[in-house]
């Protein structure tokens, strides 16, 4: 607990440093403000492209449209709804990668046959084939959801083989002693080998489901999550930039939220186990 | 007492802090003459791989002194005194086995031709011409440690210092490596400081066997063994070869007072 | 030879086999072009717009070599940097690691702002932000879970950080940062292509897939996917034959040999 606490401490000391980094460089090169002229002229700092941190504080409580609920609660329900997108693409993601492992690391005529093709599928740019997934399944979150599942199976097929594989010939070589049936090899054996890679996948996974959802929100017409909100803002940008950092920064959170919270289930469930130092 | 190349001195070495110290090492002195080839066994944890690292300031002493060619260890280190032997051979795989050779040659910053010569003469000592340009992994073990021996000796160190270098090999490579050893010895003249737990490989190899014991480490005795040089596979079937085995193996015990005659039993 | 073409041969049947069924299942259920256009309307549209697709394809990626190039050496610069100092990148590593877990994809916009929403710099922004944490993390691991023992030897010899540095810790690095390329290489075209979609020049794959998919020329769209999906490879194919000529000494590399 005493540990979580203080990197809690250090992430917020962190993040206001990135703050004072950032107002450190809107004086150095930013629009003139009150009194103060700023010896350089950059682009980048312009109130336009770096609003001031207030700004983008201050914009969380104010409508985000007129009449409207304020900004934060407003994208706080645009991050509940991206996740839960994310997270019904890690479930689904997660048991396909974990399905397609277990079933080649007992056929490796079909590992072979469709291993490749596991690999190619990530070079495939989905926000391409996002509308078509979204006219198959009649739009909605589980489409979306579908999508970011499309990203987060890989790493888990990938870490599921390998850690499949983990185990020590000799263990199983002893479980084939006593006889037992390749289920009692999987679950108590490969499973078990498996489970600090499936973590460490696991967490990658998170971040690209979150990835996902926001993806293939984009060009499925679908407004109320994240992706929704940043391709709305972002047409509005000019007349308010700090709605859009506001956006990302919920974003940020979602992805960061998701990633902790593997973490903490790695965590409970590997207690005193070593992760795989590659992973 | 002027041809002393490792001379220490009270030497005690505690590990950890405040009320989570444990001595490891306690009122060492040893003298190692220039040429011997010293031997330090004892049972797990009586501080002997720790010893070897205080002589090659790997680690500091928390009392007493060592030094080195009259020099402090410290000292020794910098001026490149040593040539380290791990029990791996810690060999890089990004490097050709000649390159590995060359390594401690190019840290002290020697000209690319001398490293060259230097390093394919040391292959040559340890029987390795013609796998210059194969890469570690394509060795095996024993061969592996061949070329640690080499890279060790690549820089015509004062002192060798060996933390069981032939632990991890079968019996028949380690004899045949022993026999390898031994004319290396012979050959450069170096100091040999070696760590081992098998009591037949230091009475083989040694002019003097340091018989330790555990918690805290200490230095019972230091037993020479005057069996004729060079030694060879007769040398395995002297009958004070397995006299010396015996004292080696009585002493190692002398602490378990307890059983006495249960000690002459076992030996004999 | 035949031993590698055995091995391969499944997945060769599973490539013709998928292909055959797609066109057949189009022609007999009559599945409409927008849903999901046969290979062969597909291979027609290639051919037919081959000269445009080279060149859209040619300029997505410039944008992302451009973005992995700069993600990729202020990554390393950084990497090496920190690694100096052992305590700085341990504390440093969980923040970089949680900000590998925030979506950059979401920044796609802003650089469009900060950089200019037809300028190929924007796209190259995002891909720059995109590789950045994962080259830079692995790099980092590299530089530090290094041998205790080589260590140890180097100190037995007084070698130098800077000796340690460049014979010890970045020779033990390198297959990490090739794997971060490998990785690298696919998200930067999929990240330019995704930076495309918030807007940018007409000539490049993501704002020609969007156009032809609007003008429901759906074979031109999928020939475009497919172009994305082979340059992707071939980068990342680049990247690999790179690293087995760097580091022949890989186990990657050995396994290889072997067959």
């Amino acid at each position: 607990m005493f540990r979580a606490g203080r990197s809690a401490l250090s992430f917020l000391v962190v993040i206001g440093a990135l703050a004072v980094l950032w107002e450190v460089v809107k004086l150095l090169g930013g629009d003139p403000n009150g009194g103060w002229i700023p010896p350089f002229q950059w682009t980048v700092a312009s109130d336009l492209n770096m609003p001031h941190v207030w700004d983008i504080g201050a914009s969380f409580v104010e409508p985000a449209q007129r009449n409207g609920p304020p900004l934060g609660i407003v994208l706080v329900n645009a991050g509940i709804f991206t996740f839960r997108e994310a997270f019904g693409g890690f479930v689904f993601g997660a048991l396909l990668g974990l399905g397609l492992a277990i079933v080649f690391v007992h056929s490796r005529l079909l590992e072979r046959a469709l291993v490749p093709y596991v690999v190619a599928s990530q070079t495939v740019p989905i926000i391409a084939i996002a509308p078509v997934v979204v006219i198959w399944l009649r739009g909605g979150w589980l489409a979306v959801a579908v999508i970011s599942a499309y990203l987060t199976f890989f790493p888990v097929t990938i870490a599921g083989l390998r850690g499949l594989r983990s185990p020590d010939p000799r263990a199983l070589e002893l479980m084939r002693s006593y006889a037992s049936s390749s289920r009692d090899v999987l679950l108590k054996v490969r499973l078990p080998a498996a489970a600090p890679y499936l973590f460490a996948a696991f967490k990658v996974a998170a971040t690209a489901s979150v990835v996902g959802a926001i993806i293939g929100e984009l060009p499925s017409g679908i407004r109320d999550g994240l992706g929704g909100a940043i391709l709305n803002f972002n047409q509005f940008y000019v007349s308010g930039p700090p709605k859009l950092w506001a956006a990302i920064i919920v974003a940020a959170f979602v992805g960061i939220g998701f990633f902790a919270l593997v973490r903490v289930a790695e965590a409970m469930f590997l207690r005193g186990r070593t992760a795989p130092s590659d992973a | 007492m002027s041809d002393s190349v490792v001379r220490v001195r009270g030497v005690d070495k505690v590990f950890g802090t405040g009320t989570d110290k444990t001595p490891a090492l306690q009122h060492i002195d040893l003298e190692i003459p220039k040429g011997a080839f010293v031997s330090l066994i004892g049972p797990s944890g009586c501080g002997k791989s720790t010893l070897l690292r205080l002589i090659g300031d790997l680690t500091q002493p928390s009392v007493g002194a060592i030094d080195v060619n009259g020099k402090t260890a410290h000292r020794a280190r910098l001026d490149r005194d040593y040539g380290m032997v791990f029990q791996a051979p810690v060999l890089f795989d990004w490097r050709t086995v000649q390159g590995n050779v060359e390594l401690p040659l190019e840290v002290s910053a020697k000209d690319k031709a001398v490293r060259a010569a230097r390093a394919r003469a040391m292959l040559a000592l340890v029987e390795l011409t013609g796998f210059e340009r194969r890469y570690p992994w394509q060795l095996s073990g024993g061969m592996q440690q061949r070329v640690a021996i080499a890279r060790a000796l690549s820089f015509e160190p004062a002192i060798l210092l060996m933390d069981e270098p032939f632990g991890a090999l079968d019996e028949m490579t380690r004899e045949r490596l022993n026999l390898e050893l031994l004319r290396i010895w012979k050959q450069t003249g170096t100091t040999i400081v070696f760590v081992t737990h098998s009591i037949p490989e230091a009475v083989f190899l040694s002019t003097h066997v340091a018989v330790m014991s555990a918690r805290p480490g200490r230095i019972l005795e230091v037993i020479p063994v005057d069996l004729p040089q060079p030694r060879n596979d007769l040398t395995r079937e002297d009958e004070r070869y397995f006299g010396f085995i015996k004292r080696v193996r009585e002493r190692l015990r002398g602490r378990d007072v307890a059983r006495p005659g249960a000690a002459e039993v076992a030996a004999s | 030879m035949s031993k590698r073409f055995a091995y391969n041969a499944p997945a060769v049947l599973v490539f013709v086999g998928v292909l055959g069924l797609w066109e057949l299942a189009v022609r007999a259920f009559g599945i409409q072009q927008f849903l999901l256009p046969p290979p062969s309307s597909i291979a027609g549209a290639f051919v037919e717009h081959f000269d445009e697709l080279v060149t859209v394809g040619r300029n997505t990626l410039t944008e992302a070599v451009g973005g992995l190039l700069i993600g990729g050496v202020a990554a390393l610069v950084v990497a090496f940097a920190i690694a100096r100092w052992a305590t700085a990148s341990r504390a440093l590593l969980p923040f970089a690691i949680a900000a590998n877990s925030v979506p950059i994809i979401a920044f796609a916009p802003i650089m469009n702002n900060w950089f200019g929403i037809l300028s190929p710099l924007s796209k190259m922004m995002v891909v720059a932000v995109l590789v950045f944490f994962p080259i830079m993390i692995n790099t980092l691991r590299g530089l530090t879970l290094v041998d205790q023992g080589s260590l140890e030897l180097m100190r037995s010899y007084a070698a130098t950080e800077l000796a340690i540095f460049t014979k010890v810790r970045l020779p033990n690095a390198l297959p990490y940062i090739f794997t971060a390329f490998k990785v690298s290489a696919t998200l930067s075209l999929i990240g330019a292509i995704v930076a495309e979609y918030f807007g940018g020049s007409r000539s490049a794959l993501g704002q020609f897939i969007i156009t032809e998919a609007a003008f429901f020329r759906f074979a031109n769209a999928w020939a475009a996917i497919v172009v994305a999906s082979v340059v992707s490879i071939a980068f990342f194919l680049i990247i690999l034959a790179i690293e087995r000529v760097a580091i022949p000494w890989h186990t990657s590399a050995r396994i290889a040999d072997s067959s």
